[in-house]
C-alpha cells in the first residue's frame, strides 16, 4: 500500500507526519522521501547503513566527424538545447530534458545515447527498522523529476509493506511525479486561510489523478474555521488534527518525532492508518 | 567583403528601435553593411518557453550574419553566438539605423561575456529562491 504525504506548501509539517505514522506502525514501513530539493527525513530517522548510487538522465552524444550539419538536431530540440554551425556542435546539457528525438533525427547516425549524473540515491534502514529512500540534486542541477522517479522506483511492492512518500511542497511536477501511483493521498494543512488557498490546489491537483484524499490538521488551533467548512463542503475527511503545542514544537526543534516522548499519540496515527485502509478499500 | 549584420528589432525597418531582448526580440534585421539592404524577419522565437537565446543564435548563423547587434545577451546565447563565428554588440540604443551607424563609426564594443543574467526555461519555481522561471532575454 502506497500512501502520498503532500502539501500545497512547504513547511506544513508532511515530513513530521510521515515519520510519525511511519513509527507508529513500525513493521514493514519504507519512507521515500521525494523532495529531493531539500530531504529532510534522514535528519529525523538517520540511517544506519547508507547505500549510496548515483542517479543519470540520458543526454545525448555527439561523433562531429560523422555530423553533416543537416541541423535536424537542432531543428527538433523542443529545449533549443543544440546549437550547430560551420564551426561544430554546441550542447547545452542543462536544459536537455532527456527526449532523445535528437538522436533519431539524426540522418548521419552522429548521435548517441549518454548520461550525465544528475544526483545520488542513498537507501538504508534506521534504527527503528524502517527502510528511508532518499534522492538528492546535485547543486545547481535543475532537473529533479528523474531523481524522484528513482527514489520511487524503490518502492517496495510487496503486499503487507505499507510505503510512505513524503512529497516536495507544492503543485508543480515534482509534486505530482511523486503523488503519482499511490494508493491514497493525506494532504497536510494549518488552519489558516494561507493554508487553505493552498489545501485548495493541492486537492484540485490530486482529484486529476483520482486518488482518495484525507486531510490532517497540523498546528490546529491557530488561524481559523475555513478550512474546515472548506472540507466539509468538499465531503473530504479529516483525519487527525495536531494542535499547536509548545511540546511538538519543541521535540521538532530537537530532531525528535513527538511520538517517540507522546506515545498517546502512535494510538492516534494508527488509528489513522486504519481508516485510510478503508478510505482505499471504499 | 560584405558582411551581413543582423540588429534586434521591435519593427520590422531601419527606422525601427532596437529591442533590448536578444532571445524574445520582435524582429531580426538582418542588414548589408555596405549597401544597407535589409531584410526583417519576426522572431520565430520570440514566444518560446525556454531556450529563445539559443534558437535566436541558431537563427541568425542559419542566416549567415557575422555581427549581433542587441540590447543584452544571456549566458547560453551568447556561449552558442561566440561558438559559431559570430560577434556581439551589446548596449545598442535608438534605431536600428542608428545602430548600424554606431557600429560602423566604432562607437560600439565588442562583448566579450553575456550581459544578462543565466535563466533556464524550464521554469521550476518552488518559493525557496531556487526558482527557474521565465526569463526575459
Ligand atoms: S534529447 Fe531531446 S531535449 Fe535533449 S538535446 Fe536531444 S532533442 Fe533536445
Amino acid at each position: 500500500m502506497k500512501i502520498a504525504i503532500a502539501s500545497g506548501k512547504g513547511g506544513t509539517g508532511k515530513t513530521s507526519v510521515a515519520v510519525n505514522l511511519a513509527l507508529s506502525l513500525r513493521d514493514s514501513v519504507q519512507i521515500l522521501d521525494c523532495d529531493a530539493d531539500e530531504p529532510n527525513v534522514h535528519t529525523l530517522l538517520p540511517l544506519t547503513q547508507d547505500q549510496i548510487q548515483p542517479v543519470f538522465t540520458m543526454v545525448p552524444e555527439f561523433d562531429e566527424t560523422k555530423c553533416t550539419r543537416s541541423k535536424n538536431c537542432s531543428a527538433f530540440c523542443p529545449t533549443h538545447a543544440i546549437f550547430v554551425s560551420d564551426q561544430g556542435i554546441t550542447f547545452f546539457p542543462e536544459i536537455c530534458i532527456g527526449c532523445g528525438g535528437c538522436i533519431l533525427s539524426c540522418p548521419s547516425q552522429a548521435i548517441q545515447e549518454g548520461q550525465r549524473q544528475l544526483g545520488v540515491l542513498h537507501q538504508g534502514m534506521t534504527a527503528p527498522g524502517i527502510e528511508v529512500v532518499y534522492g538528492e540534486l546535485d547543486v545547481g542541477e535543475p532537473f529533479v523529476v528523474p531523481v524522484i522517479k528513482a527514489v520511487k522506483d524503490q518502492a517496495k511492492n510487496s503486499e503487507g509493506t505499507v510505503v510512505l512518500v513524503d512529497c516536495p511542497p507544492g503543485v508543480s511536477c515534482p509534486m505530482v511525479e511523486s503523488v503519482h501511483g499511490v494508493d491514497y493521498c493525506l494532504l497536510v494543512t494549518e488552519p489558516t486561510p494561507f493554508g487553505l488557498h493552498d489545501l485548495r490546489l493541492a486537492v484540485d491537483t490530486v482529484r486529476q489523478l483520482n486518488i482518495p484524499i484525507g486531510v490532517i490538521v497540523n498546528r490546529a488551533g491557530i488561524g481559523d474555521q475555513q478550512v474546515f467548512t472548506y472540507c466539509a463542503s468538499e465531503d473530504i475527511p479529516i483525519l487527525l488534527e495536531i494542535p499547536h503545542s509548545r511540546e511538538i514544537a519543541e521535540l521538532f526543534s530537537e530532531g525528535i518525532p513527538f511520538t517517540q516522548r507522546m506515545p498517546d499519540w502512535q494510538s492516534k496515527f494508527r488509528e489513522l492508518f486504519q481508516v485510510i485502509q478503508e478510505g482505499i478499500r471504499k | 567583403m560584405n558582411t551581413k549584420i543582423c540588429v534586434t528589432a521591435q519593427g520590422p525597418t531601419l527606422e525601427a528601435p532596437v529591442d533590448d531582448r536578444f532571445g524574445r526580440c520582435a524582429n531580426f534585421i538582418f542588414v548589408d553593411s555596405d549597401t544597407l539592404e535589409f531584410e526583417a524577419i519576426p522572431n520565430p522565437g520570440a514566444m518560446a518557453s525556454g531556450g529563445a537565446g539559443i534558437q535566436a543564435a541558431q537563427f541568425i548563423v542559419d542566416h549567415k550574419a557575422k555581427i549581433v547587434l542587441t540590447g543584452h545577451v544571456g549566458p547560453n546565447a551568447y556561449n552558442a553566438l561566440n561558438a559559431g563565428g559570430v560577434e556581439v554588440y551589446t548596449g545598442t540604443s535608438g534605431t536600428v539605423r542608428n545602430a548600424i551607424n554606431q557600429f560602423q563609426s566604432s562607437q560600439l564594443t565588442k562583448t566579450s561575456s553575456p550581459t544578462a543574467p543565466a535563466h533556464t526555461g524550464t521554469g521550476r519555481g518552488r518559493g525557496r529562491g531556487r526558482g527557474g522561471g521565465r526569463g526575459r532575454w
